[in-house]
């Protein structure tokens, strides 16, 4: 991701104070311990400028969940406002702020996009992805027929509930075995790592990659 | 505090002919959904959406006064409205009537209102017989089941099912054709609609302007159990009212659709009070009873209230991931799915069945085709937040709070969280980047083990984000 940014003249800053957004306790019903988390993930960001995030996920905790956790504070809610109109999922920070799909970027093989669920439907994140995926070099996307199915990883969903969750993967995994494709290409690397542990656990033929792999490879 | 079910989850996930009918009946409900709301087929389904929601919000949060408004309304048309503060006095209520009017025979159209209260079992033991008429119903009451879904109650019973239940318990000859199986039924039940003195029916809208109950079906069972016997009742919850008339023409342009895929069910049925004179048919009597059961309780919460606005289409069931791996009967209650996941705990208390908000990984995909648009991921996000406090009063669940705790802790404290990472990647010096299958003793937690149970787990890397960072900037320094 930094690789892309900079290539487009972008100055890049990473506090290195930055640690989580809390979602994994928020989602879990532990809001208090969330919350602490959430305060310190403000004060590391504190400032102006972009906040660039490679995941949805994690971009949907702070433009749509700190609200809920801060609901009750006048004072965090004003950071929280600052804060959430400041912050992008990467490719959407490409598509709308930048305003480009053509990043010069090569990967000559078959893909297919996975819709991440909070990308998808939190922050309505669907034609982006594909549209820079459309300008890579070499590379052709074919759509599986569960593009917008869970891939079951769901945070602690998946350690609590392993036999639905892993149910959820297969589900996908077929419909992605479907398509032929050797790599899945996605924006939340949570989802990729539920897949990739079936896939290693049962040594099938397909790759996982980050969107921002895709785009930063030449 | 019951615990996850987790030995009927394994066998339902096991059983591979009960996987492909729940896969394939909800797939083809949501292929139907989909082609019945695309925009050749109506114009702005999702205005409708924002419509319904809106006309449910109001309704609900004027119920006091809807529901005055609704109980004058049967009244001026002859009907009597009974007030049921729980399952208990409902019951007692169509047993007693029963016993004073002398019925013997109830024909009954699907409701999981009645459902909800066990109406059938209890009825039964009061010595009269009572008989489903909705086909999936019929089928389910003979094979002594409980509704695997809103909807489509037996979605998880082949036509190989029904053929054995069929020659098992009604006696008849061997059919596998659904055309002949329903031929079956129907001479069964007819005979039945035309010897039972009651019938009762749930409702699918109680319409506070008019007074009129209406109930929307595809088999013409509800019109023949509220208009051939003597006697109606008609159970329904509090939150099935709308205000105005005109109002119902938003909900049938989203329900059917919703729920199978039809632009409108093949019966829409307006039932307003019994017989008057002059008129040559419909019941003598007419009861509305209004159940409470738990619903004023999740009125009190303005967050959670929105639980009230649905309309049972099961369209969440359908598209529930969830739903679709575990079916309908690992579900603590007859509602099952999304819906049913948030609204259990608030009827009968968070801590009955503490799993059951946890049981979903949130992906919002019933909230995206719910007709009334519940926000089912936010109402569970907040249901799992008042469970953990429960738990926490209780002593319950230590682990995971402590868990959470060292979390946040670590999470506030970058030197910490940096080390923390280090260490981790210590353990493994040898992984060289391979996904792991097994850990060593001392790390075999519990969560550790449920995802291994799956899944391969990812190495921790060799080097932190953070060393790279460091050196790439120090590189770019040099240049």
């Amino acid at each position: 991701m930094a690789d892309v940014l900079e290539r487009l003249g972008y100055q890049i800053d990473f506090p290195e104070a930055q640690t989580c957004c809390g979602q994994p306790a928020f989602n879990s019903g532990f809001w208090e311990e969330a919350r602490g988390v959430a305060r310190h993930f403000l004060d590391t960001f504190e400032g102006d400028g972009p906040i660039v995030v490679p995941s949805g996920s994690c971009s949907a905790m702070c433009s749509h969940h700190y609200a809920d956790l801060f609901q009750d504070d006048p004072a965090q809610m004003a950071r929280v406002k600052a804060i959430s109109s400041r912050v992008y999922e990467f490719s959407r920070f490409l598509t709308e702020v930048v305003q480009v799909d053509d990043l010069g970027a090569s990967f000559p093989h078959t893909v297919t996009y996975h819709d991440s669920c909070h990308a998808l439907r939190e922050l309505k994140i669907k034609a982006g992805p594909r549209q820079l995926l459309s300008k890579v070099r070499g590379l052709t996307l074919k759509e599986m027929d569960a593009a917008e199915e869970c891939c079951g990883f769901g945070g602690t969903f998946s350690v609590k509930f392993p036999n639905v969750s892993g149910g959820m993967a297969q589900t996908k995994l077929d419909s992605i075995l479907r398509t032929g494709a050797s790599h899945i290409v996605s924006i939340d690397s949570s989802c990729l790592m539920q897949l990739q542990g079936v896939i290693s656990r049962q040594e099938l033929p397909l790759k996982t990659i980050h969107l921002a792999e895709v785009l930063a490879s030449r | 505090m019951n615990p996850i079910p987790v030995d009927a989850i394994k066998s339902t996930l096991s059983d591979a002919r009960l996987q492909n009918a729940i896969y394939s009946s909800t797939a083809r409900l949501m292929d139907k959904r989909a082609h019945a709301i695309a925009p050749d087929a109506i114009d702005d389904f999702q205005g409708l959406r924002t419509q319904a929601n809106a006309i449910k919000r109001h309704a609900i949060d004027n119920l006091d006064y809807y529901l005055e408004q609704l109980e004058q309304n049967v009244i001026a048309r002859g009907g009597k409205v009974v007030w049921c503060r729980d399952a208990g006095e409902a019951i007692q209520f169509v047993l007693q009537l029963s016993r004073e009017k002398g019925v013997k025979r109830i024909v009954k159209s699907k409701s999981m209102t009645t459902e909800e209260i066990d109406l059938n079992e209890h009825l039964e033991h009061g010595g009269i017989e009572v008989v489903e008429t909705d086909l999936g119903e019929y089928i389910l009451q003979l094979a002594h089941e409980k509704p695997y879904h809103i909807v489509a109650p037996a979605l998880h019973k082949t036509r190989y099912d029904v053929a054995d239940i069929f020659t098992e318990t009604l006696k008849v000859e061997r059919v596998e054709e659904p055309e002949q199986q329903t031929q079956v039924a129907r001479r069964v039940l007819r005979e039945k609609f035309i010897t039972a003195d009651l019938g009762i029916t749930g409702a699918n809208f109680l319409i506070a302007d008019s007074g009129a109950i209406v109930l929307v079906e595809n088999e013409g069972n509800a019109r023949l159990s509220s208009s051939a016997p003597r006697i109606q009742i008609a159970i329904a919850g509090l939150e099935k009212i709308i205000p105005r008339a005109q109002d119902l023409a938003t909900f049938l342009k989203v329900l059917g659709r919703s729920a199978t895929g039809q632009p409108l069910t093949v019966y829409t049925s307006f039932l307003s009070g019994p017989r008057r004179p002059g008129e040559i048919d419909g019941p003598e009597e007419f009861y509305l009873v209004l159940m409470d059961n738990g619903r004023t309780r999740l009125l009190a919460d303005e967050g959670k209230r929105q639980s009230l606005y649905c309309i049972r289409c099961g369209a969440c069931l359908n598209h529930c991931p969830v739903y679709r791996k575990i079916g309908g009967h690992n579900y603590p209650w007859v509602y099952s799915g999304p819906i049913g996941a948030i609204i259990s705990p608030q009827f009968h208390g968070v801590t009955q069945d503490p799993w059951l908000p946890f049981a979903s990984s949130l992906c919002g995909a019933c909230s995206e085709v719910c007709p009334v648009k519940i926000d089912i991921p936010q109402v569970l996000l907040e249901l799992r937040a008042d469970i953990t406090h429960a738990k926490r009063k209780e002593g319950a669940g230590q682990w995971e709070r402590r868990a959470f705790r060292l979390f946040s802790y670590v999470m506030r404290r970058p030197r910490l969280y940096e080390m923390a990472a280090a260490m981790a990647s210590s353990v493994f010096p040898g992984s060289r980047g391979a996904w792991l299958r097994s850990l060593p003793r001392l790390l075999r937690l519990p969560p550790v083990m449920g995802w291994l149970s799956h899944r391969d787990l990812p190495p921790p890397p060799e080097r932190s984000f953070r060393a790279l960072w460091r050196e790439r900037q120090r590189a770019k320094g040099g240049n």
